[in-house]
This record gives C-alpha cells, sequence and structure tokens, in this order.
C-alpha cells in the first residue's frame, strides 16, 4: 500500500449491527466506514467537542451544495457554518440524510419485539434510542439529536417528491472516507434505514479504521466542489487558527 | 394539492400582521386553525411547533418526511414530532407545495452561501434566538431551534439527487392553514433573506389568522 493520500492505518474496529457507539476525532484524521457485507446503515450524528451546541445540520449541507445525495466531494456542514468533515472517497455513491431513524414502534411493527431479556445482544436495537443514549454521555439530550446521516442507504425521490429506498446498491466492501476538518464529536449506530423493507431485521456490522490525512491541497476536491465549500473551509481554517497543528 | 378554506378572514378570533425580519411566537391550542397568508407573495415563513405541555416535543422534518413518504408538504400533510406523534395537519393550501428540507437561514450559513462579509446580515435563526431570549416563560434555548417549515419555498429534489431553490410558486394572497392535534407553541421567523432570488430580494410582511 503506497497511497500517498493517508498513513498506514492507525486503528481499526468493527461495530456489530444493530449497536451504537461515539468517539471523538481530531482534525487530520480520516476515518473510512466499510459496509463488510453489503446493506449496511450508519446513522451518524457530528458535534464540536468544545461547543456540544455547535452539530451537525442536514439541510444547510445539503442546500449550500444544492445536493440532495451525499458524496465524494460533499462536505458535511455544522450549523455554524464550519465543516466537521469532508467526503474524501466513496465507492457507494449516495449517501441519505433526510429520513431520519427507526424507532422502537417502528422496529416492533416491522420485526417483532426481542427484548433483552430473551434475545441478549441480539435484541432489536432502533436508531432513535441508540442515539439517545449515546449523546447521554456527553450531557446531551432528544434537543439535541437532528437530522442525521444514513451512511450506505440510498433514499431517491420522484417527480412528485415521493421518497423510495433503494435495494439494489449494497454490494459488500463499499467504503466511505470522512477526513475531518476540525475536532469532532462522531455519534453512530448501526442500526437499519427506516425505509429498509427487509423481512427480517437487517443486522449488518462496518468496519471503521483510522488514517492521518494527507494535508489539504490547493486543488483539494471536496475545498473546490463549489464556492461555498471555499467558504467553509475558510470560516474552519479561522476556528482552528493559532492552535498547535492546525495550519493543513 | 390545492384546497380552499371555508373560513371568513372577518370572523377570525386573532390576526396579527408579522413583518419581514420579524418573529411570531405564541400558543396554538387542540383544535384551533392557524392560517399563515403570503400578503404580497413569494415569501417564505419559517416556522417551528412544539409541544406546550413539554416542548422537548417538537415538530419533525425528518419524522413527517418519512411517515407521509414524500419529501414535500401540501394539504392533508400530518406534521409529526420527534416522537413521531401527529402534532399538526394541514388542512387547507391554495400554494400547493411547501419545503421542509431546505431549513432556515443562518448569518453563519449566509457567509457559507453567499459570501463571508454577509456575516452581520439578520436571519431567520437570529430572530428565533431572540424569541427564545424574549419569552423566557417556554423555558427553551438553542437547542431548541432545529429544522423547519419554509412555508411558501419551492425547493424542487431532482430524481438524479439534485436539489435546487427555484422561484417560489407562491403568490399575493395564497395562503395555508393548520389545525393543532395537541396544544402546541408557534415559532415563526418571517424570513428577512436579502441574498435570496426565491423572494426576488424583496422580503414582505405575512398575516397570522387564527380560528377556535
Amino acid at each position: 500500500m503506497n497511497d500517498p493520500t493517508y498513513s498506514e492505518i492507525l486503528y481499526q474496529d468493527s461495530l456489530p449491527g444493530g449497536c451504537h457507539w461515539s468517539m471523538t476525532l481530531r482534525k487530520g484524521m480520516t476515518l473510512r466506514l466499510i459496509d463488510d457485507e453489503g446493506g449496511a446503515n450508519v446513522g451518524m450524528l457530528m458535534y464540536n467537542p468544545s461547543n456540544l451546541l455547535e452539530c451537525y445540520n442536514a439541510p444547510d449541507t445539503l442546500k449550500c451544495q444544492h445536493s440532495f445525495k451525499l458524496t465524494q466531494g460533499h462536505c458535511l456542514y455544522s450549523d455554524m457554518g464550519r465543516i466537521f468533515c469532508s467526503i474524501l472517497e466513496d465507492t457507494a455513491g449516495w449517501h441519505d440524510t433526510v429520513c431520519g431513524n427507526t424507532n422502537r414502534e417502528m422496529v416492533e411493527k416491522k420485526w417483532g419485539h426481542h427484548s433483552y431479556q430473551q434475545y441478549r445482544n441480539n435484541w432489536q436495537l432502533n436508531g432513535y434510542d441508540s442515539f439517545l443514549v449515546e449523546v447521554a454521555k456527553y450531557g446531551l439530550g432528544k434537543k439535541d439529536l437532528s437530522a442525521n446521516l444514513n451512511l450506505f442507504s440510498k433514499v431517491v425521490v420522484d417527480e412528485l417528491g415521493n421518497l423510495a429506498f433503494d435495494e439494489l446498491s449494497v454490494t459488500p466492501g463499499r467504503y466511505i472516507d470522512l477526513r475531518f476538518e476540525m475536532d469532532t464529536l462522531v455519534v453512530m449506530h448501526s442500526c437499519p434505514h427506516p425505509l429498509n423493507p427487509a423481512k427480517a431485521y437487517p443486522r449488518k456490522p462496518i468496519t471503521y479504521q483510522l488514517r492521518r490525512s494527507a494535508p489539504v491541497a490547493d486543488d483539494d476536491q471536496c475545498m473546490n466542489h463549489c464556492p461555498e465549500n471555499q467558504r467553509g473551509f475558510k470560516n474552519t481554517e479561522l476556528f482552528m487558527l493559532g492552535l498547535p497543528g492546525a495550519s493543513a | 394539492m390545492i384546497v380552499k378554506s371555508s373560513l371568513q378572514a372577518s370572523q377570525a378570533d386573532y390576526r396579527e400582521v408579522v413583518e419581514a425580519g420579524d418573529y411570531y411566537m405564541r400558543p396554538l391550542k387542540a383544535g384551533q386553525t392557524l392560517r399563515i397568508l403570503d400578503l404580497e407573495g413569494n415569501q417564505a415563513a419559517d416556522t417551528l411547533f412544539y409541544s406546550e405541555l413539554d416542548p422537548t416535543e417538537r415538530y419533525s422534518a425528518i419524522d413527517t418526511i418519512r411517515e407521509q413518504g414524500n419529501v414535500y408538504l401540501t394539504a392533508g400533510s400530518v406534521l409529526m414530532t420527534n416522537e413521531n406523534n401527529p402534532m399538526l395537519e394541514i388542512v387547507a393550501d391554495t400554494c400547493g407545495r411547501h419545503d421542509t428540507l431546505g431549513g432556515a437561514c443562518s448569518t453563519e450559513s449566509n457567509t457559507v452561501r453567499y459570501a463571508l462579509g454577509k456575516k452581520c446580515m439578520h436571519a431567520c435563526r437570529d430572530s428565533w434566538l431572540l424569541a427564545v431570549a424574549e419569552n423566557e416563560s417556554f423555558g427553551m434555548s438553542k437547542r431548541d431551534i432545529t429544522h423547519n417549515i419554509n412555508f411558501f419555498m419551492n425547493v424542487p429534489i431532482t430524481p438524479d439527487g439534485g436539489l435546487t431553490f427555484e422561484d417560489g410558486i407562491s403568490d399575493a394572497g395564497k395562503y395555508v392553514e393548520l389545525q393543532a392535534r395537541m396544544d402546541v407553541i408557534v415559532l415563526i421567523s418571517n424570513c428577512p433573506q436579502l441574498n435570496n432570488p426565491c423572494n426576488a430580494y424583496n422580503p414582505t410582511p405575512v398575516e397570522v389568522l387564527i380560528w377556535d
């Protein structure tokens, strides 16, 4: 492996299907998420660890890049006009950020009630409760939940505005690389997408890897995707100004 | 879907004109009907709803569009909360389509969308922050500012995943009417945006009317 874009893998772990976890990622790290088997969904929210009121904002992200889908070249914005991370590489091609989560009622209705008592850690967790548990570790609650990312899930919209979940794009090994442009608290779950029509609760694991990113070059594809992203990078640069190692 | 209302403005129990750049924050009781009237056309009324009993239960764009399987709001749309409960229903609409994906303008998002130098121009999220600060009895703060509805705004999504801000499909005298299914707090920012062609760079007043 002699890829100039990244360093060697510094950390690797996996998240089983139907679970939740969180971690703080530093500016300059790249997180690769891999859909091991095909058909995984990763619900994700992001916060600024130094001001938890600053969080991922889906409407700002979509409208400033004139896009409904998210893929390579796009940046994921906070509500403060800054960029948490850029999508440096993406072999999936389309990620949803408007359909939200499964909730307890929905999971029971679609896939039955699987209590912890009976099924132990093979119970059927839902995305909403997963986020509630994970954000509570940082003093946050349901007020702090907003429209989340559903990575690896493609939801298309027809001319009349009707939503349709795309079951075809589920090749194993798909991955997305998120290059962090500022320190970010990442909260994630691997619960199914709420529109997934699977007959059985889809329990799909993901692998995640951390590498050091190459410095952002002047011709960076994400920064130059649109003039809006150039300004988003400027805003983020100001936030990091003066911090050790922030001059990239 | 165009559905006209049978309610007469002259018989409304409450009327208030909200100028561009101002906010409206008042309760609306279950069963009451709220009309937002676009007085001069192509205005955006950036609107949030909260349960009056427990404001941590609030309008949720993602739950609403997922439950109705459609990204646009119009007559027949049931607005859902973050607890996935029905909150209000759109009972009349002479505009035909309203956006709930585009969010509200903020000074910070203006720097990204338009120019870094636009950072001090008035924005919807500033109006909301003033509203929650001035109305302390509701016990709300920035954490309560979430993804809103843009009444009268046209933000078409294309099948290949594009999102565009089109010229408004609203016009002077068009309105949307909602009936509350629970006691709610209505929070509207009448959008002050001067940089977006969708209101012809000319933000104008809206009127709020309520019938018991």
